[in-house]
């Protein structure tokens, strides 16, 4: 068993395209984009839908539950943590860490919900813990 | 309209440093440029085309062209990573078919080791303006555990295991012995690659390839032009490009870019897999090999580690030998961009100038493919069918 140890988050890099996601992070409320058009949610958050290319995207609260379609623990890193990428319950497939857990327990399909964490001095970001 | 046969690599060459803390990246770029010009009996007065990419020094190809005092009618400054340099032999062709050039010259060069670059296992900063940048630097997405969750993924799917995917490193280290320019020479096991420590799950140490200072150039001429200078003449005669990303979250791991280049390169060549007597193939890793080959072509998808297995990648030994110069994974990947050896050791092996104990036999058509950035996320894929005619 490894336990993942809480590590130093990088302040995330905030735009004015993606300024809303992380004040909505700051309340611990987790957003993700969909197009109005197409009718699309897709990840990252994009003024432009990936899809059909309308502007037309709107930001809206997701459940914030998703599974584990993969993972890699880096084993060597001071304090191990997880990178994963984990397919929310909306749709779209997001770049992550699982955070909170056994290291060697992790599993493919295995349920997770979001966590909010502090970064370096920046808005908390979202991860991803055991459900 | 193709590039099939308009175009021949006519001169390559690969530094032989692998470290370097006295020379500066500029002088590194010209020195294999130098190189590859007398390999193939040019000079720079010769060159009327330059291509470079993210590692030459300055905004695209601008300060190189005046650091070598070029005069150039035609550029190009393409960066896709490590396959860039693939890229740049089929936008050189496209040009040398379109008149836009005559002599290309294409260089690469970096000193990643003596900058002390923690290469696969620390996130690189980048421009902040990179869209997709932000939502993966919190996460400390490294080069290693984003390979790693591409292979973590196949082994769920499919069953590779650590031991098939050291069979690349083991087959690499085999070729790597006769290089005497090797920095890893010595001979390895399956046993000691899975047996050395583990980076990022699943990929050991030994699943990595080396991180090394130097480059190389290569010099791509009109045929007629490589006629002249009574050298084998290796022709390019198919090449595909693509780009494979997240696809605003429909990500699938199990795949490269390799599924789009590699058939767009074989159906302008008019060749098939079976038809390659030598394949060199982006070793940034063991399971970037490994998805690659599957991609292109030489076996099932999902099939992949029983094909690497037991040797079938060892020249005189295996079905498809590949990286015959010990790859990025035992010889050298220099500026973190294996592309352009690969390119080099495909010419080696088409003119039979590979070290002799790996020397394909009757080596007469051969495959370069370039994987650059990162498999995990967003990447280029650049396939190129060389002949010698
Ligand atoms: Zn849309």
């Amino acid at each position: 068993m490894m336990q993942a140890a809480d590590r130093k988050i990088a302040a995330p890099i905030v735009n004015v395209e993606t300024e809303p996601f992380w004040k909505a992070a700051a309340e611990g409320r987790f957003l993700i984009k969909r197009c109005t058009d197409c009718g699309k949610p897709h990840w990252y958050p994009r003024a432009v839908c990936p899809f059909c290319m309308s502007a037309a995207t709107v930001w809206e609260e997701a459940s914030g539950r998703g599974t584990i379609y993969s993972y890699s623990v880096a084993r060597r890193a001071p304090e191990p943590y997880a990178v994963a990428y984990v397919t929310l319950e909306e749709g779209p497939t997001m770049l992550t860490n699982v955070v909170d857990c056994d290291l060697d327990a992790l599993a493919f399909g295995q349920a997770v919900v979001v966590t909010f964490k502090p970064s370096d001095g920046g808005y908390p970001v979202p991860m991803f813990r055991p459900a | 309209m193709s590039i099939r046969g308009k175009a021949c690599i006519a001169g390559v060459y690969e530094h032989p440093t692998r470290k370097a803390p006295d020379k500066s990246v500029a002088q590194l770029h010209a020195e294999v440029a130098l190189g590859a010009l007398k390999d193939a009996g040019l000079t720079k007065d010769d060159v009327d085309g330059y291509f470079c990419a993210g590692d030459a020094p300055g905004v695209g190809a601008t300060s190189m062209i005046e650091y070598m005092n070029l005069k150039v009618r035609h550029l190009d400054s393409t960066d896709t990573g490590g396959s860039s340099y693939l890229v740049h032999v089929s936008h050189a062709a496209q040009a040398i078919a379109l008149g836009k050039c005559d002599v290309a010259l294409v260089t690469l060069a970096g000193r990643p080791r003596s900058e002390g670059m923690a290469t696969g296992t620390t996130p690189r900063m980048r421009d902040p303006n990179q869209p997709d940048f932000q939502w993966e630097f919190p996460y400390s997405l490294t080069n290693v555990a984003g390979y790693g969750m591409c292979a973590m993924r196949h082994m769920h799917e499919f069953g590779t295991t650590s031991e098939q995917l050291a069979w690349i490193k083991v087959a690499a280290s085999h070729h790597a012995q006769h290089n005497p320019n090797a920095m890893l020479p010595e001979v390895v096991t399956v046993e000691e690659v899975v047996s050395s420590p583990i980076l990022a799950d699943p990929l050991h140490r030994l699943d990595c390839c080396v991180i090394s200072d130097g480059g190389g150039a290569v010099i791509v001429t009109r045929p007629e032009i490589a006629r002249s200078l009574g050298r084998p003449l290796v022709k390019v005669i198919g090449a595909g490009e693509a780009e494979k990303h997240t696809a605003g979250g429909d990500v699938d791991l199990t795949y490269s870019g390799a599924v789009w280049s590699g058939p767009a390169a074989f159906a302008e060549a008019g060749v098939t897999p079976a038809d390659i007597k030598y394949a060199s193939i982006y070793d940034s890793f063991t399971i970037t090999v490994l998805m690659q080959i599957e991609d292109l072509g030489f076996c099932e998808k999902g099939q992949g580690g029983r094909f690497v297995a037991d040797g079938n990648l060892i020249s005189g030994v295996g079905k498809l030998p590949f990286n015959t110069d010990g790859g990025g994974l035992c010889n050298n990947h220099p500026a973190n961009r294996g592309g352009m050896t690969k390119i080099i050791e495909a010419v080696r092996q088409l003119r039979g100038e590979a070290h002799p104990a790996v020397q394909v036999k009757n080596c007469d058509l051969a495959l370069a493919q370039g994987t650059g950035l990162q498999l995990g996320a967003r990447h280029g894929s650049a396939t190129l069918i060389l002949e010698r005619e």
